[in-house]
Order: C-alpha cells, then sequence, then structure tokens
C-alpha cells in the first residue's frame, strides 16, 4: 500500500494526472447489450495490432522472385513472390505462425463486421443526431478505413486470390477518364502486376492506414467522452443525465474482461477453423482463376455493383473510351456512401430540430428513418448477394443470367418494399405500444362475465414499464410559412416536401388525459 | 432512486440541464402534448442474491478466483504446446496440432480471465445505478466570449486582416507548397506512356504458341475438335518481366467444328482449321476467362459473369464487359507447329482511357 501511495504520488507530481482520474475515475457509462458492438470493433483492432505485429516480424513484403524450398510439399520448387514464399513459412515453419495468421484474419473480418452492426445500432437509435453528428462522420470515415485495411492485407500474400483482386482494382482503375490510365501505371509502378505494388501496399497496410485510423478512432472515442454516451428511454432516465455504472471500478471490470472474451473468442475460432488457405491457391499467375473465387465479405457489395451491369455499357465517343460499366456501379456506390455519411446532416435539416438528443430512440418511434435504414441495409445486401451469383447458380441449380436479372430487379423493388414493409410494421409496434400503455396488457385470465360474454383481463402496466413505452419525440409535418421577405423558396419546398413524407405517418405518444378516459370505459 | 457514495454526481438528479444563458435551442417541428406522461424516475433498487446471502457471495468470490487460476493454467498449457508440440518440417499433421493446442491454451488464457472479470463485476461488485448530469456541449457564454477575444487579439496582434498583402501571398504559398509532391510521383513508374505499352504484347509474327506453363510448343494436330489449350507465348520465360507479359499476352486456343465457326470476311485467315486463339484477358476489368464450356462455345469469366461466344469471335453474350475477347492470328509453320501471324490487332485487356486514341 505504502508503494502504491508512493508511485501514484511520484506519478501525479510529474503529470497532474490526480486531475484527470478525478474527472474521469468515476465518470458514468450507461448499460446496454447493443452498445458492447462497438466494444467488440475496438477489442478487435487490438487483436488485430497485437497478430498483425507478430506477422510483421517474419512476412516479406518484396515481389522478387524465389524457389519455395519450405515445408510445403506441393509447392516446392515453384517460383513465387518472396512475399508469397514468407508467407506459406509463416503458415508452415513457425511455430504459432498459422494460428497468428488466422486469428489476424478473423479479427480483421470480425472488425469490419462489428463496424457495420455498430453503425446500424447508432442509426436506428437516432444516436447520430446532436452533438453526435460530427462523430458519426468520423465513425464512418473508420468504416472506410477498415475496408482499405482490410483490402490491402488481403493483396498482401501475392497469392492468386490477392492477385485477382489487385486485377480487378487494375482494371477499374483503367477505366476512370483521362487519370485511370495513369492512375494504375503509377500505382503499379508499370505494367500490371509488376514488382513493387506489394511493397507499397504493406506501408499502406501497418503505417499509413493505420497511423490516420489510429488517431480517428482515438477522437471517436475522445468525442465520445465528452458527448457522453447515449441511454435508452427509462424510467430516471432523462435526456439530461446519464444513469449507468461508474468507469471504476464495474465498467473497466466488464469492459477489460470483454477484451478478453473478444479476443479469446477470435483466438477459439482461428484454432479450429482455417481461413484464406493460400498454399490451395498457390502463387499468383495472371493466368489461371478457379470458378467460384470470393472476395473478403466486406468486399462483396462492391464486387457484386460491378456483376450486375446490364451488357455493354463502354463506349467510344471522339476517340475516348467511356467505361461507364465501371463509372456507373463506382458511382451509385459513391452516391450510397456519401448518403450514409450525411444522413444525420438531412435528418436535421428536415426536423429543424436544433436540441441535444441523448435518449437513443427505438427505432419503432421513427417509423420513417428505421423503414430508409431498411431500405439501405436491402440494397447493400442485394448488391453483397450478387457478389456470389455464380455460387448462387450453381448451388441452387439456377441460371447465371436469371440469378442476375433477378437481383438486378431486386436492386430496385427490394429496397422499395423494405421501406413500405417495414414503416408498416413500426407503426402497428407504436399503436401495440399505445394500446399497453393505455389498456394494459393481456393477462391471459378470461373471466365469464353474468351476462354470459367472455373477456380476457387486461392488466394496467407499471408506471415505470409506461414510461419506457410513452417516452419518445413526436414529430409534426412542417408547415410551409412565407419567409421575412413574403417568399416560399425552393429550398423551403423541398424541406417540407421532406418532412410530409418523413412524418405524415405518426402515432403520437399516449398522454396521462388519454389514460384518464381509457379508465371510464 | 439510488443515492450512492458519487456525492457530486447524483446530487443534481432530475434537475434541468443547465443552459449557461445560452438562447434556447429550437425544438423545430416536434410535437410535446401538454398532458404527456412524467418521468417516474427510478425504480426501487432490487438486490442480487450475492448482496443478501453470505455464502452465495462467498461461492461467487471463489468462482472469479477458479476462473482466474483456469487462465493461469491455459497460460502455462500454451507455453507447454509451443515446446511438445513442435512443427515437423514437412509434417502437416504437426502444424495442425500446433496451431490447435497452442490456440485452445491461449483460449484458455483469455476467455476464463474475461468471464471471471465480468463475473466478478456483475455478482460482487457494487450494482447500484448512479446518475450523473450532463452538461450542454456548448461552452459556457463566458467561454465563448473568452475564445473568440482570442482570435481577435490574434488578428489585433498579427494585423492578419488588416495586412492583406501578408494574408493573401501567405494563402498562396499554403496553396502552393504541396504541389512539388504531387509532381515527385511521377516516378513512382518508368517513363514510358503507359496508353502505348498497354496496346503491345510479346506476341510477333512467328511467336510459336506454347503451352502453360510448360512453354511446349503445339502441333496443330495435337488440337483435336472440342479441346481447349491454355497458351503462353514462346520465350515468355526469358522475358524481363515475365508476369507483366503474361497478364497480356495469355491466349486462349479452341478447335471447333469449321462448320460452326461464322467468321468475318476479313479474318477468315485467322485460324487454321477450326483452330482458333482468343486473348485470355477479360474486356471487362482483366479477370482470365478460364471458364470453357465446349458444347455451347462459350467462354465464362468467373470474376463477374461475362459470357463469350467463341463461335462469333467471343461476341459478349451476357455480364458486363463491352467488347469481344481479341483474336490472336495465327497459323502453322513448316514444323506443324502453331505459330502467331502477328500481335493483336487491339489492346487486350480492360478498357482504358486511351485505347482507342
Amino acid at each position: 500500500m505504502r508503494f502504491t501511495n508512493a508511485a501514484a504520488s511520484y506519478i501525479d507530481e510529474r503529470t497532474s494526472i490526480s486531475g484527470a482520474v478525478r474527472e474521469l475515475g468515476r465518470k458514468i457509462f450507461p448499460d446496454h447489450w447493443s452498445f458492447m458492438l462497438g466494444e467488440v470493433a475496438l477489442y478487435s483492432f487490438v487483436v488485430i495490432l497485437i497478430s498483425g505485429t507478430f506477422l510483421t516480424f517474419f512476412f516479406d513484403p518484396s515481389m522478387s522472385h524465389v524457389h519455395y524450398e519450405g515445408s510445403y510439399a506441393p509447392l516446392r520448387g515453384i517460383e513465387m513472390s518472396a512475399a508469397m514464399a514468407s508467407t506459406l513459412d509463416i503458415s508452415f515453419d513457425i511455430r504459432g505462425g498459422l494460428l497468428m495468421r488466422q486469428v489476424h484474419h478473423w479479427a480483421a473480418l470480425l472488425f469490419v463486421a462489428s463496424i457495420g452492426l455498430h453503425m446500424l445500432r447508432v442509426f436506428f437509435t437516432g444516436a447520430f443526431r446532436k452533438p453526435r453528428e460530427i462523430n458519426w462522420v468520423i465513425g464512418f470515415v473508420l468504416f472506410i478505413l477498415a475496408m482499405a485495411e482490410g483490402f490491402t492485407g488481403y493483396s498482401l500474400p501475392d497469392d492468386l486470390l490477392s492477385g485477382n483482386g489487385l486485377r480487378i482494382i487494375d482494371g477499374m482503375l483503367k477505366g476512370f477518364p483521362i487519370v485511370g490510365t495513369w492512375i494504375s501505371y503509377l500505382l503499379f509502378g508499370g505494367e500490371f502486376p509488376g514488382l513493387v505494388v506489394i511493397p507499397r501496399l504493406f506501408v499502406l497496410h501497418i503505417m499509413l492506414l493505420p497511423a490516420i485510423l489510429i488517431a480517428a478512432l482515438g477522437l471517436h472515442l475522445l468525442l465520445m467522452v465528452i458527448n457522453k454516451h447515449t441511454q435508452f428511454a427509462g424510467p430516471g432516465r432523462t435526456n439530461e443525465n446519464v444513469v449507468g455504472v461508474p468507469v471504476m471500478p464495474v465498467f473497466a471490470a466488464k469492459a477489460g474482461g470483454f477484451f478478453f472474451v473478444v479476443f479469446g473468442v477470435l483466438v477459439l475460432i482461428a484454432s479450429f477453423f482455417q481461413i484464406n488457405p493460400i498454399w490451395n491457391y498457390g502463387p499468383y499467375d495472371p493466368s489461371p482463376v478457379s470458378a467460384g473465387t470470393q472476395p473478403d465479405w466486406y468486399i462483396g457489395f462492391a464486387d457484386g455493383a460491378l456483376r450486375l451491369v446490364p451488357p455493354g455499357w463502354e463506349f467510344v465517343l471522339w476517340g475516348w473510351t467511356f467505361s461507364f460499366n465501371i463509372l456507373v456501379p463506382v458511382a451509385i456506390l459513391g452516391l450510397f456512401i456519401v448518403i450514409v455519411a450525411i444522413y444525420p446532416f438531412i435528418e436535421a435539416w428536415v426536423t429543424g430540430d436544433k436540441r441535444e438528443h441523448h435518449i437513443a430512440e427505438r427505432p419503432r418511434n421513427a417509423p420513417t428513418r428505421t423503414a430508409i435504414g431498411a431500405a439501405g441495409v436491402t440494397f447493400y445486401a442485394v448488391l453483397w448477394a450478387a457478389a456470389s451469383s455464380d455460387l448462387m447458380a450453381t448451388h441452387f441449380r439456377l441460371s447465371i443470367e436469371g440469378v442476375i436479372h433477378t437481383l438486378q430487379a431486386l436492386l430496385f423493388l427490394g429496397p422499395l418494399i423494405a421501406f413500405l414493409v417495414t414503416k408498416r410494421v413500426c407503426l402497428a409496434l407504436q399503436k401495440k405500444d399505445r394500446e399497453i400503455a393505455l389498456h394494459g396488457y393481456e393477462s391471459g385470465r378470461i373471466v365469464r362475465l353474468p351476462g354470459g360474454e367472455y373477456v380476457e383481463v387486461h392488466q394496467p402496466v407499471s408506471e415505470y414499464e409506461r414510461w419506457r413505452l410513452v417516452s419518445y419525440e413526436d414529430y409534426a409535418p412542417l408547415m410551409i410559412r412565407p419567409n421575412d421577405q413574403g417568399r416560399i423558396t425552393l429550398g423551403m419546398r423541398m424541406r417540407a416536401a421532406l418532412s410530409r413524407w418523413f412524418f405524415e405517418d405518426r402515432i403520437s405518444p399516449a398522454t396521462k388525459g388519454e389514460l384518464e378516459q381509457g379508465g371510464h370505459h | 432512486m439510488a443515492k450512492q457514495d458519487n456525492g457530486e454526481s447524483s446530487a443534481a438528479a432530475g434537475s434541468a440541464v443547465e443552459n449557461h444563458g445560452a438562447p434556447k435551442a429550437s425544438s423545430g417541428t416536434a410535437v410535446v402534448a401538454s398532458d404527456a406522461f412524467t418521468n417516474p424516475g427510478l425504480p426501487p433498487h432490487q438486490p442480487r442474491v450475492t448482496d443478501v446471502d453470505p455464502a452465495k457471495e462467498r461461492q461467487a468470490t471463489r468462482r472469479v478466483g477458479g476462473l482466474f487460476l483456469v487462465s493461469i493454467l491455459g497460460s502455462i498449457f500454451a507455453i507447454v504446446a509451443y515446446i511438445v508440440f513442435p512443427i515437423v518440417p514437412g509434417d502437416m499433421l504437426s502444424v495442425r496440432l500446433n496451431t490447435l493446442f497452442l490456440g485452445l491454451g491461449i483460449t484458455l488464457a483469455l476467455i476464463p480471465l474475461g468471464i471471471g472479470a465480468i463475473y466478478w463485476a456483475k455478482n460482487l461488485m457494487s450494482n447500484h445505478e448512479h446518475v450523473e448530469m450532463r452538461h450542454s456541449t456548448r461552452g459556457t457564454e463566458e467561454t465563448r466570449a473568452a475564445a473568440a477575444r482570442v482570435f481577435t487579439l490574434g488578428n489585433e496582434e498579427s494585423g492578419f486582416t488588416r495586412r492583406k498583402l501578408i494574408r493573401n501571398s501567405l494563402i498562396g504559398a499554403l496553396a502552393v507548397f504541396p504541389l512539388p509532391a504531387i509532381v515527385m510521383f511521377r516516378d513512382l513508374a518508368p517513363a514510358e506512356n503507359p496508353a502505348t505499352l498497354f496496346k503491345h504484347t510479346m506476341w510477333d509474327e512467328g511467336t510459336r504458341l506454347t503451352l502453360d506453363p510448360s512453354g511446349a510448343p503445339i502441333r496443330a494436330a495435337d488440337v483435336t475438335i472440342g479441346s481447349v489449350f491454355h497458351v503462353i507465348p514462346e520465350g515468355l520465360e526469358e522475358a524481363e518481366h515475365p508476369l507483366d507479359e503474361k497478364a497480356k499476352a495469355a491466349v486462349l486456343l479452341m478447335r471447333l467444328d469449321p462448320e460452326e465457326l461464322n467468321e468475318a470476311e476479313d479474318r477468315k485467315d485467322w485460324s487454321y482449321d477450326g483452330i482458333v486463339a482468343y486473348s485470355k484477358i477479360c474486356t471487362h476489368v482483366g479477370c482470365p476467362v478460364a471458364l470453357y464450356e465446349q458444347h455451347t462455345h462459350h467462354l465464362l469469366c468467373p470474376c463477374h459473369q461475362s459470357e463469350f461466344d467463341v463461335a462469333n469471335h467471343c461476341e459478349v453474350i451476357f455480364g458486363p464487359a463491352k467488347r469481344p475477347l481479341p483474336q490472336l492470328p495465327i497459323a502453322v509453320d513448316s514444323e506443324g507447329y502453331l505459330v502467331a501471324q502477328s500481335d493483336f490487332h487491339e489492346p487486350v485487356g480492360p478498357s482504358f482511357w486511351e485505347r482507342s486514341a
């Protein structure tokens, strides 16, 4: 104890750390299972850093040609790049090397997946609203960086699949007007595949991208501390407070413990389940490719977008080649992710609500937003499914043309159906909530009245339970009123139209007055 | 509601957020009913079994300790496994066992450690809910005024807006100074013009067609109807950059019944007795078009499912590609081996901006 005191005092006298401990040590964190999704992302990133550092000690990011002389007999004597050979050495000659490779790969897959789920949680609960719009954008940047990290990492072993992935990138770059040819040429240091792209991607993968990612991650967490975490509506929880557990000791123990659980589960998966067996694919060669090649899951939506382009979208005008079969899918993906990035600002403009919001909404209580989210998820899912169009055709014995045509139609119809269905489901759930708040829940007790009528007795819910059902934001559609100059601008009309689309179907929260009336009949 | 030992955070529970005299933010089109329900406050605290039963508390303590002990054993097991399950060169089972037992040891070190900490937090640490007040994110009016004063003073003392020459030339200098960095990227690639490079391959008049990867020349008589050969140009291995050359020069050789070939007038002499050679590099984004369906004469690209009809000069019949696969004109030399008549007559592989220029 004396030592601890002395050490704490020593450090404080040199850092003023006591102030930070007083401020942050008992900071309150609210509790909900869905708040752990972001934690999963953070912890899988730490696992990626740890396993990735181990891999860099053995990986040789060079494309110079060597004859493989390692332990894996089927490839012995085959010419390949030093990158591929050293990856095989990590897999077959370094104890724990294969384990760390698989931990790294599984952690990367989980990293992107958990970021995606975390974003969906934030979106569907409206946790991106003021004051968290900027943090939403930072989180979005993290998502893009995670995919870029994934893709560069996927390319490094220089096996057949990674080379084919790069070939597709090369083809896409070349499809860009004016600069495309040159960007591809400069990236590959000459013609594809060249001898330099892997060392270059290696620098991006282990230095530049992680540096930006860590900086953005730090900012993301800092803003979370400054804004404090959102909490779900519930008794005692208001927009002005945070109800939960203090960092020291409960949250620290739970979060720290959870890190070890995530780490442990990743190691467990890596011990049992093979991922990216590059020795089955062989070294990169521009000529062979196996049927049913798949990118890692998070690149699927981009690959699917390329597959869904109808034939013939390429034109030569004034002697220049316009590859709309590449530009259109890239533009659609770009538009999609830009809408994701700026959605908080669109919704803020529509509602005109400038207040701070710290209560995470239940998705049903924002029916239009939830429906938009469902439409976006469907759009993404169709693109993602399209990346496996050939596998769907072979597994279900369908024609590849039929699968593609169906997915092309679904890309437009799917989001529409998802929007309409989700919105109706949300409104129905809201109605049900109102019903329960005002008339209680079905007790399951059937009573025969003296007149012979049977009724089911409804039990009133507790005031705590009722509060959870009735405490939500309710917006009315915007009425256009002329501005100071007596004019109605185009912007005002657009905002009013959007507002009507958002809020014309709405279920207002139950009120005290309604409860009293309901009690009388 | 729980008033706990953290005096500062629970004191002001329920009071409105302090607003620092800032203008009240607009609530937009939000509607608040006048007789809305009011927040009933935190429900009464429910003690856990470990709070009321000392025996259960001791049991939970033992469980946490037990889990941490398992974790220690897991770490030791992992170290032991590293040594007793070495990798024997060439023995794939040893790789599998090493991965499995080392991984299981580390798993055993990590998961009980995590679960132990969580179990401790959930069952033994105080589970009273604490309330902390939020503060408006916006700084106080006083702070904001002070911040504004910092900028005003900075401006006055430097004369940033007053001395327009300095300001404008500074902005200009800052805008121009990154330009050398952009120029310096030119030498990422050699001096040649890529558009010219992309338009030529290794194929030339008299270059023999050879098998991929053995490099053995192909006798026309050995190519039976319905067969398909993966072909590279002779001498590819001796090229300065074999993979770069292969990425452009890879060819598929197929023999069809000459009756089934619909050949254009000007390309009738590009084939030999039903043997045709087409670039293997997809005209979409450059994957190898490796799948040949013999009875339909269709080639399928496994990456994005473009389909090409070999009987009709590899025209696109489905998928995102636009252009047919370029045809390599072939002939037979005096020894009966297949040779190229010339290079391809158009650039192979994915489209690029200067392709037709």
